[in-house]
């Protein structure tokens, strides 16, 4: 399910930063120039060596960050976006923890605070219209559409333009994939992006014990039972056995009075 | 001497009096500012003592419950009913503040309820919360009787005796689920955590660690309170439930190496850098020096090794707990996390008033035998069956 998304060229970005412009006029924040994912940048261009790396929320195609949260406050949308729902959040931060891309951000200094990533401005893409960071792009660094065109554009790009792309495109196979995709110039590593993230995608690493649980709740409680009436028939027996000893006795005791 | 006795009483008021102080100063710039101003907790670091301690450590402190109501009710070892009360108390207690903690933790602590209607079974946290909530409301019923005695309530006592065994039950099921699962939580990150202590055996570790630490704390809260009541300290059950532990630590063991192993990970146990020496302090101080300590028949029938033993226990316990939660992911964040004045004091609050009420509770509450008690449990136990269900045999 990767719906649309959004292919992102290191090798057009200029580093003029009209994205992360956008990304705080859409979210109503005052700019900033850490150039840093936080709280107040869903997005922000990373200078990497000699190139620029725009960073995002990688909108994967099965989300850590759903799959983690207690209270389900994130979503995958059918059209790509995975969204959050501040409401629901109660602020546990596993999110953050989790999310193999390190994306969600926190307002620690809010007495309320709310988780920060991006939406692929869903408000606006579910409108027929382009997430504000790629309207903004002045050099088309970023390229909205369907998961599976961006693939065919960046397969493109590498054939017209051999030996200039680094041959393989990340996001594809990253913890089981992601609507947001990467080509450059350079392995991806030297981008700072994580290549040791698994194939598969993360949930699965959890949700092989969880998926245990109901059988554990019958077997568990079943053998725990069991365990108690043998041990509790023991007890009775013992009991019991008593008492015939005790009336014996007693009964003993009566016939020598005759 | 009583002077002494007076002095020691007074620094130890004293200090509770200071801490709770200084952790109420904090609990203020917490909840009137947020997590940022009274934290070291960052974007790269969003857990921290907190969730290290108070909740995840705490849980696992407070396992004693189960483990000795299992023994009592389930495989009927009546000689640990002296204890049972003391462990249930504990935990009972143990689960309130782990969740006094989790309030000062969540960054919207008034959500907290939130995961009994929003529902997610992919999470292994929402699981965590429903086992604490409903293990939780099991300890509250399980310590109720205490309660009913004390006030001489009879008719609540009855029907909260005649739901013991299916109670006990669902603790013990409860329980395994979720002290289990606090290892879960690290397993979605194995590129984060450092590979000594990454295993997809974390959810059997983190339980067999807290059945090894659940008597380790039954035997120093008896300890410290013999000595507080002066009253005899029963040796010879809590050299039994040591046995418990020492064993529950060897499976243990077995296990870590054999994760060490399997993951051909011995060149970083010898590598003895930061993470190399946690692991040493924790497996060599926390497991294995206890272990021997109490599989010595000898050395655990004395009452200053059953302490010493059962203070290292828990010492490595919380060690592993605070390794796994917060050394671990240190390097992966290359940010150095150590926690604020603010997050400690809170925690050394916490603990200060887990201490009180249970020095409340012993003090006013039928928690351990009378010190006269000569029937050994055992046989009032036979007693008290032959009474009651007379009719029942007839
Ligand atoms: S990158 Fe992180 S925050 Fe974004 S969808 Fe994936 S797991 Fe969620
Ligand atoms: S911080 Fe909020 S959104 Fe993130 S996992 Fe916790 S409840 Fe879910």
């Amino acid at each position: 399910m990767l719906g649309h998304g959004i292919l992102i060229d290191t090798t057009l970005c200029v580093g003029c930063y009209s994205c992360e412009e956008a990304d705080a006029a859409r979210w109503g924040r005052t700019p900033t120039d850490t150039h840093k994912l936080s709280s107040s940048l869903n997005t922000a261009v990373l200078q990497v060596d000699d190139t620029y790396v725009p960073r995002m929320c990688m909108h994967c195609a099965e989300p850590t960050c759903a799959s983690v949260c207690p209270v389900g406050a994130f979503t995958k949308t059918p059209e790509g976006p995975v969204v959050y729902d501040p409401d629901k959040c109660m602020g546990c931060r596993y999110c953050m923890q989790a999310c193999p891309f390190d994306v969600p951000k926190y307002e620690w200094n809010s007495a309320a605070p709310k988780i920060t990533k991006c939406d692929m401005c869903h408000e606006r893409t579910s409108k027929g219209q382009l997430p504000a960071c790629v309207e903004a792009c002045p050099t088309g660094a970023r390229t909205y559409g369907k998961v599976s065109d961006l693939l065919q554009e960046a397969q493109k790009r590498m054939q017209d333009n051999p030996g200039k792309y680094h041959a393989s495109v990340y996001g594809v196979r990253e913890a089981g994939g992601t609507s947001i995709l990467y080509i450059s110039d350079r392995p991806f590593e030297k981008l700072g992006l994580k290549t040791n993230l698994p194939d598969h995608p993360m949930p699965s690493l959890t949700w092989a014990i969880l998926s245990k649980i109901p059988n554990y709740v019958f077997w568990g409680g079943t053998l725990m039972a069991g365990i108690w009436w043998i041990t509790n028939r023991r007890k009775e027996v013992q009991a019991f056995e008593l008492k015939l000893k005790e009336m014996d006795k007693r009964g003993n005791g009566t016939s020598n009075h005759e | 001497m009583f002077t002494r006795v007076l002095q020691r009483l007074t620094f130890w008021t004293a200090t509770f009096w200071v801490v709770v102080a200084v952790g109420l100063v904090s609990t203020i710039i917490r909840f009137s500012q947020g997590l940022g101003a009274s934290t070291n907790l960052s974007d790269q670091f969003p857990w921290g003592l907190w969730v290290g301690f108070d909740v995840v450590c705490g849980v696992g402190l407070a396992a004693g419950g189960f483990v000795i109501a299992a023994s009592v009710y389930l495989f009927n070892l009546e000689r640990y009913r002296p204890i049972l009360r003391p462990a249930i108390l504990t935990a009972f207690l143990g689960y309130i503040l782990v969740i006094v903690g989790l309030l000062f933790d969540l960054g919207k602590p008034w959500n907290v309820w939130h995961p009994i209607i929003m529902w997610n079974p992919h999470s292994v946290m929402f699981e965590v919360g429903w086992c604490v909530m409903l293990y939780t409301t099991v300890l509250a019923l399980e310590f109720s009787p205490i309660v009913f005695e004390r006030f001489q309530m009879h008719w609540p006592l009855k029907v909260v005796h005649a739901i013991t065994i299916p109670m006990v039950i669902a603790g013990v099921v409860l329980s395994s689920l979720h002290q289990s699962s606090l290892g879960s939580l690290f397993l979605i990150i194995p590129e984060k955590v450092y590979p000594l202590w990454y295993s997809s055996n974390l959810p059997y570790l983190f339980f067999l660690s807290a059945v090894a630490v659940g008597p380790a704390m039954v035997i120093i809260e008896s300890y410290l309170s013999s000595r507080a009541f002066k009253r005899e300290i029963e040796v010879s059950i809590l050299s039994q439930i040591a046995k418990v532990s020492a064993v529950a630590l060897a499976i243990y063991l077995v296990l870590k190496i054999e994760d060490l192993s399997g993951m051909k990970l011995w060149p970083y146990v010898f590598t003895f850098n930061f993470e190399g020496i946690m692991y040493w302090a924790e497996i060599g101080l926390g497991v294995i020096t206890p272990m021997l300590l109490f599989l010595s028949p000898r050395l655990r029938a004395n009452k200053r090794w059953l302490f010493t033993g059962a203070f290292l226990i828990v010492s490595g316990f919380i060690f592993n707990r605070l390794n796994v939660a917060i050394t671990s992911v240190e390097r992966y964040n290359s940010a150095p996390y150590f926690p604020s004045w603010m997050e400690i004091s809170v925690s050394l609050m916490i603990v200060a008033l887990g201490f009180a009420a249970f020095r409340l509770a012993v003090k006013y509450l039928p928690i351990f035998p009378p010190a006269h008690e000569t029937v050994p449990a055992a046989a009032r136990e036979v007693v008290a069956f032959i009474d009651v269900p007379a009719e029942r045999l007839s």
